[in-house]
C-alpha cells in the first residue's frame, strides 16, 4: 500500500490525462456532425444539402427540346460537344418558363477569344488566333457561324 | 514576369509555403534536439551535462509550445485546425502528427518536467506568497508528498518517461522530414533519407541551441560556466554534426550519381538561386566552419577562454546553418518548375500574416516563454535553485 501512497501524485497527473481524454470525446461528440463517416470521410448530410441547392443550369437536352434547328446545325460541327450554357450562360429559369427570361445574345468579339486566343499553354492543334491581328475587333460571327464554326466557303477553320 | 525565368506552370509562380513553413521544422527540430541532449544525462548517464539537463527540458517545452503557431499563421482558416484531431484521416500525415505532438507535449515533456521539479514545486508552494503561491499550489496537483520514497519513485518513472521520450522525439522530427520526403512529385524533397537527415540536423540544432543558451544565460547571471559540461556538449555536437553532415553528403552523392531527369535543373538551381543560402550559408559557414572549430577544440588543448569563444561562434553558426538547411529544403523545393524548364523567385513579405516580422516574432516567442519558465522553475544547479529563490 505504501507504494500507492507514495505514488499518489502520479495518479493525480494521470487523472488530468483521463479528464482531458474524456473532455476531448465529449467535445468531439458535440462538434462532429452526426452523419459524418456514414458513407466516407465526409458529412453524409451534405449530399442532401447540396442536392437541395437551386438549379442554375438546365443542361443541353433541355435546350434542344425547343431549339431543334440550332441543335441540328451544332451536332455535325466542331462545337458539337460544347454545351449550350457554356456560351449562353446558366438558363434554368428560361428552361422552366421561357417567357420569364429572354437570354441576351453573347458578344462573339469577347466570347470566342476566351478559348481561341493564342496561349502557349493550349495544345498546338487547338484552333488559336491572335484576335487583335486576326479580326481587328470585329465580332467572330461576321465570318464564322458560332454553332458550327467552319466557314462554308472553304476558308479558315 | 519579374522573378520568373523559363517556363513555369501558372500554379508554380507563387510559393505557397513561406518562411513560416521554414520556421516550423526549425523550431520542431530544436525541441527534439534539446530533448535528446537532456536524455544524455538521464538515460545514458552522461553526468557532465547535468547543469544543462533542466535548461534543455525547459527549452524543449518553450519551443514545443510555439511549434504549431507558424502553421496556424499559415492557414487561411486556423479555426478549422482542430478538425484534424476530431476527424483524423489515416492517410493524413499531418493528422497523425497532431497526436504525436500532443503525446510529446503532455506525456513526455510536461510530465518529465513536472516529475523533475516536483520537490521544488512543493517547497515553493509552501514558501512563496500571493499569486505565485497559487500557481505553485496548482502545479503540485494537491500532493505535497516529497518523501524520499516518493521522490525515488519519481526518479524511476522519469527515467522511463525519458526512455519513451527518445523514440517520441525521433518520431516528432522524423515526421517533419517525412512530410517532405514523402512528396514523390517533388524531386528536391522526395528521398527516404529526408526523415533521417531531419532527425540528425534536429539533434545538431537542439544541442547547439542549449549550449549557446547555457553559456549566454550563465554569463548574464554572472556565474561561472561549467567548462566540463560545455566541453562534453561540444563533443557530442561535433560527433552528431559529423553524422548529420555525412548523411547530407550521402544524399548529395546519391543524387549526383543517380542523376535522374531532374538533376540538371536542381544542379542549376544550387549554382544560381540557392548558391548563397545553400553553398555559402548552409555548407560553408553553417557546417564546415563550425565543424572545423569544433574539431580544433577536440584536437588541440586550448585555453578556456578560447574554447568558450569557439563554442559560442560554432554554436551560433550551427543554428544559422540548420536554419539555412530548412530554408533550402522548403523554399528550394518550390523554386523550380515541374516541367524542369523554369525557375521562380521567393519574395518574402514584411508585415503580412506570413511575413518576416511574424517569423521574427515567432522565433523570439519561445525565448520569452523560456524566460517565464526559468523564473518559475529555475533550472540552475549552481546553488541558485528554486529553494534558493524561495529563501531569498
Amino acid at each position: 500500500m505504501g507504494v500507492f501512497k507514495d505514488a499518489g501524485h502520479l495518479f493525480r497527473f494521470l487523472a488530468i490525462f483521463v479528464f482531458l481524454f474524456i473532455a476531448f470525446w465529449v467535445i468531439r461528440g458535440f462538434v462532429v456532425p452526426k452523419s459524418f463517416g456514414k458513407y466516407g470521410h465526409y458529412r453524409a448530410a451534405s449530399i442532401d444539402e447540396i442536392a437541395a441547392h437551386p438549379l442554375h443550369f438546365a443542361g443541353h437536352e433541355a435546350c434542344e427540346t425547343c431549339h431543334v434547328d440550332v441543335a441540328n446545325v451544332k451536332k455535325d460541327g466542331k462545337h458539337a460537344h460544347v454545351n449550350c450554357e457554356a456560351c449562353h450562360g446558366a438558363l434554368q429559369k428560361h428552361a422552366e418558363d421561357p417567357a420569364s427570361l429572354t437570354p441576351t445574345k453573347p458578344d462573339t468579339a469577347t466570347l470566342c477569344v476566351r478559348c481561341h486566343e493564342y496561349s502557349a499553354a493550349r495544345p498546338k492543334n487547338f484552333p488559336q488566333v491572335h484576335a487583335a491581328e486576326h479580326s481587328t475587333g470585329l465580332p467572330c460571327e461576321t465570318c464564322h457561324q458560332p454553332h458550327s464554326p467552319a466557314m462554308t466557303s472553304g476558308g479558315a477553320k | 514576369m519579374s522573378g520568373v525565368e523559363g517556363y513555369m506552370y501558372p500554379n508554380e509562380i507563387n510559393l505557397y509555403w513561406s518562411v513560416l513553413i521554414v520556421l516550423y521544422p526549425y523550431i520542431t527540430g530544436l525541441v527534439a534536439g534539446a530533448f535528446i541532449l537532456a536524455s544524455l544525462e538521464r538515460v545514458f548517464n552522461v553526468t557532465a551535462v547535468k547543469p544543462t539537463y533542466r535548461l534543455a527540458l525547459l527549452t524543449a517545452l518553450s519551443f514545443l509550445i510555439v511549434a504549431p503557431l507558424p502553421l496556424q499563421f499559415h492557414l487561411g482558416h486556423p479555426e478549422r485546425s482542430p478538425e484534424m484531431y476530431f476527424t483524423p484521416h489515416s492517410t493524413s500525415a499531418m493528422a497523425m502528427f497532431g497526436y504525436v505532438y500532443l503525446w510529446y507535449l503532455m506525456a513526455v515533456l510536461t510530465f518529465e518536467i513536472w516529475l523533475d521539479y516536483r520537490r521544488e514545486i512543493v517547497l515553493m508552494s509552501q514558501k512563496s506568497k500571493g499569486l505565485v503561491r497559487v500557481i505553485y499550489k496548482i502545479m503540485t496537483l494537491g500532493s505535497n508528498n516529497i518523501s524520499e520514497r516518493a521522490l525515488h519513485i519519481d526518479e524511476k518513472v522519469s527515467w522511463i518517461v525519458t526512455l519513451v521520450g527518445i523514440p517520441s522525439a525521433f518520431l516528432l522530427h522524423g515526421y517533419v522530414g517525412f512530410i517532405f520526403g514523402s512528396i514523390k512529385a517533388n524531386p528536391w524533397w522526395s528521398s527516404p533519407l529526408m526523415p533521417v537527415v531531419f532527425i540528425f540536423s534536429a539533434m545538431v540544432s537542439g544541442i547547439a541551441c542549449v549550449m549557446v543558451l547555457y553559456m549566454a544565460v550563465t554569463k548574464l547571471r554572472g556565474k561561472t560556466i561549467d567548462m566540463k559540461c560545455v566541453d562534453t556538449i561540444a563533443m557530442y555536437l561535433f560527433y552528431t554534426f559529423i553524422i548529420d553532415f555525412s548523411l547530407e553528403m550521402l544524399d548529395l552523392i546519391h543524387r549526383i550519381y543517380e542523376a535522374d531527369e531532374s538533376f540538371r535543373t536542381l544542379d542549376f538551381m544550387v549554382h544560381t538561386k540557392l548558391y548563397f543560402s545553400q553553398i555559402v550559408v548552409q555548407i560553408i559557414f553553417g557546417t564546415l566552419v563550425p565543424l572545423l572549430l569544433l574539431a580544433i577544440t577536440q584536437l588541440v588543448k586550448l585555453p578556456e577562454i578560447a574554447r568558450k569563444r569557439m563554442y559560442a561562434v560554432a554554436g551560433a553558426l550551427t543554428l544559422i546553418g540548420i536554419f539555412a538547411m530548412r530554408w533550402n529544403v522548403v523554399i528550394g523545393g518550390q523554386l523550380f518548375s515541374k516541367s524542369f524548364l523554369g525557375y521562380t523567385t521567393y519574395k518574402m513579405s514584411l508585415v503580412t500574416k506570413e511575413g518576416l516580422l511574424v517569423a521574427v516574432g515567432l522565433t523570439l516567442l519561445p525565448l520569452a516563454i523560456l524566460w517565464v519558465l526559468v523564473k518559475l522553475l529555475p533550472p540552475w544547479t549552481d546553488g541558485h535553485s528554486a529553494e534558493g529563490v524561495a529563501a531569498d
